[in-house]
């Protein structure tokens, strides 16, 4: 699904820990936030598979950007870029 | 059997041997990554910014393929993330940060340092990021923009810090004795004298 730079997206709200165990690269503060596709970095094994020794099919990895001002009342720097795998982002909403 | 009671010693040498026989790793490939692990230290990727700020075909190179560059200087990369290297310009900052744990380009810093993996920092980074620089008494111009990298998953970042003013015609290793771990993680600036 490779997504082009300046693609808007949206980290799934979503919380597979509150199931059960889950290793996760997806930070809490970002989940059901809006950003944007700055490029694709690569493809990785899923780390999530990984940490269970479980089969892990290749993943692709982006740097999203995102508004600082929008993850936190009057905080934040000016730009904030984290690396997101692409089964987390979504259409924006 | 409970691990956490047993030697960990023999546990080691126990999970050493297996890991021979299987043929997964050998007691040689171990101890080569040992000594690599024990060897990395900033001033490696110390001299790759010094390299940076007096070659401009290595600069184009770190920013293309930061890991590439770190193997042309004698970095060993092998089993390592890619690297990322992330340029300081007039008006744009860079620090990073693992939220999430402590992600740090180990190959060309050697181990973080204890206050990157504390959770002050990592909480605290990403949220207020000049407040962070301001204690470390890097004063950023308020037209200076700061760019926050959290480093979350398969690559690792460091900075490229701008060139200090007063170091022309300084050779790459006198500049190189400027670059600091907290350089290239964006908290502080290198600066001449």
């Amino acid at each position: 699904m490779t997504l082009a730079p300046g693609t808007a997206v949206r980290v799934r709200d979503s919380w597979p820990e509150a199931e059960g165990p889950a290793h996760i690269r997806t930070p809490h503060y970002l989940r059901g936030r809006n950003g944007t596709v700055m490029r694709l970095l690569g493809s990785f094994p899923n780390p999530e598979d990984i940490a269970f020794a479980r089969p892990a099919p290749l993943r692709e990895l982006y740097h999203v950007a995102f508004r600082p001002a929008e993850l936190w009342p009057g905080g934040g720097g000016d730009e904030l870029l984290v690396e997101i795998y692409e089964h987390w982002l979504e259409e924006p909403r | 059997m409970n691990l956490a009671a047993e030697d960990g010693r023999a546990l080691l040498a126990a999970v050493t041997a297996l890991l021979g026989e299987k043929g997964l790793v050998s007691p040689a490939e171990i101890a080569e990554r040992i000594a690599v692990t024990e060897t990395a230290s900033p001033a490696q990727g110390a001299r790759m910014v010094a390299k940076a700020w007096t070659d401009p075909a290595y600069r184009a190179l770190m920013l293309a393929d930061g890991t590439a560059a770190a193997e042309a200087m004698g970095a060993f990369m092998r089993g390592s993330p890619p690297l990322g290297v992330l340029a300081d310009e007039p008006g744009l900052h860079h620090v990073v940060v693992c939220t999430l744990c402590s992600c740090y380009p180990r190959a060309v810093l050697g181990y973080p340092p204890f206050w990157f993996k504390s959770t002050g920092y990592r909480a605290r980074t990403v949220r207020d990021p000049r407040g962070v620089l301001a204690e470390w008494g890097t004063i950023l111009p308020d037209a200076t923009r700061i760019r926050v990298v959290d480093s979350t998953a398969d690559y690792r970042w460091m900075v490229l810090p701008e060139r200090p003013a007063g170091t022309e015609g300084w050779p790459e290793e006198a500049l190189a004795g400027l670059v600091r771990a907290s350089d290239m993680i964006g908290v502080t600036l290198p600066a001449a004298g």
